[in-house]
């Protein structure tokens, strides 16, 4: 399937957990390439999403929706950096 | 610092909707707790079907500023769940759940104290934010220049063709790539990466570049841009596609 990028999980983080996915700062866990996650490759279907690493294509993070939940994976993210306002 | 634009659930309702293509559709959306949005960003729709189905997709924003009337132009994607929803059944009153605004890596504002020129390049229904920002600079009495590289199939497929060519501080290439406008000095056929070197802000003017386009376009372009010598910090990218 096609990739999208970063932009396209704008709403689901902005839905779960309140913040702004697309220009926030994050570290591959595997490759510890560091990038804006706008710039991660997002594998969207109507399940969830999938964002990969754009250099080394690790997974840094899986949104599964279920009828009763929001199951979210970050442990290939080693870190998130956001903005303070 | 700019504004800040929180995200968040509103309800609009359809205030007016005309055909922008022959397979898009221009929609006002009235959206009174819209907070604003910068140029660039977008939203999700979400459609609820009777027995409690819910479809979502995200349409970038033509409008930007602190306006609660907000502008889209949805192409249709024929076998899609959403837009052939929004394109042939939505009627004017109608209300919509919107998500909103989303994304600040994919917006330019004003306010921004980079003084270098700004390179938007287009594929298809990719220009929708990229008019946005062209519009949002033309409202300003000054700042940095801006060029459209906009690749487009015919003349007849142009989103916002009057509002492009009214614009006085953003140049504008169009590349037809199925059907060119009769005495077309260009042949119809697809951007080449040589077309794109000539008609873009060269390297050395270190431009700000915002790319919006299907997948395999931005690819594409971001390569030729990479081999052109732009810097990849300086080149913004959003990709669409799928599901419609």
């Amino acid at each position: 399937m096609t990739h999208l990028d970063g932009n396209a999980l704008a709403g689901t983080f902005a839905d779960v957990f309140g913040i702004e996915f697309t220009e926030a700062i994050g570290q591959c866990a595997g490759c510890r390439h560091r990038a804006v996650l706008a710039r991660a490759h997002a594998y969207v279907t109507e399940m969830g999403a999938v964002a990969r690493c754009e250099t080394c294509g690790g997974v840094l993070a899986v949104v599964v929706r279920t009828p009763t939940a929001v199951l979210v994976n970050l442990s290939g993210l080693a870190y998130v950096s956001l903005t303070r306002r | 610092m700019t504004e800040r634009f929180r995200a968040g659930w509103h309800v609009g309702r359809v205030v007016s909707r005309r055909p922008e293509t022959s397979s898009a559709v221009r929609l006002e959306i009235e959206v009174p707790t819209w907070p604003g949005n910068h140029a660039g960003s977008h939203l999700d729709i979400r459609l609820t079907a009777p027995d409690g189905y819910q479809a979502s997709r995200s349409y970038s924003i033509a409008s930007s500023g602190p306006a609660t009337r907000v502008v889209l132009a949805v192409d249709e994607v024929p076998s899609g769940e959403v837009s052939p929803y929004l394109v042939h059944d939505l009627v004017e009153g109608d209300e919509l759940e919107v998500h909103g605004p989303l994304g600040r890596y994919f917006v330019w504002t004003p306010d921004d104290p980079d003084p270098a020129p700004v390179q938007l390049i287009a594929g298809g229904s990719g220009v929708v934010p990229l008019y946005a920002m062209a519009a949002a600079r033309e409202r300003e009495a000054r700042g940095p220049d801006f060029r459209l590289l906009y690749s487009v199939r015919t003349p007849d497929d142009v989103f916002f063709a009057d509002e492009l060519a009214a614009l006085t501080a953003t140049s504008i290439d169009v590349v037809h790539t199925r059907r060119a406008p009769a005495g077309s000095a260009r042949p119809p056929g697809r951007l080449t990466g040589q077309s794109l070197a000539a008609s873009i802000f060269p390297a050395t003017a270190m431009p700000r570049i915002y790319v919006c386009g299907p997948t395999p376009f931005v690819e594409t372009v971001a390569g030729w841009l990479s081999q052109l010598g732009h810097d990849p910090a300086r080149i913004r990218t959003e990709r669409f596609g799928g599901s419609g």
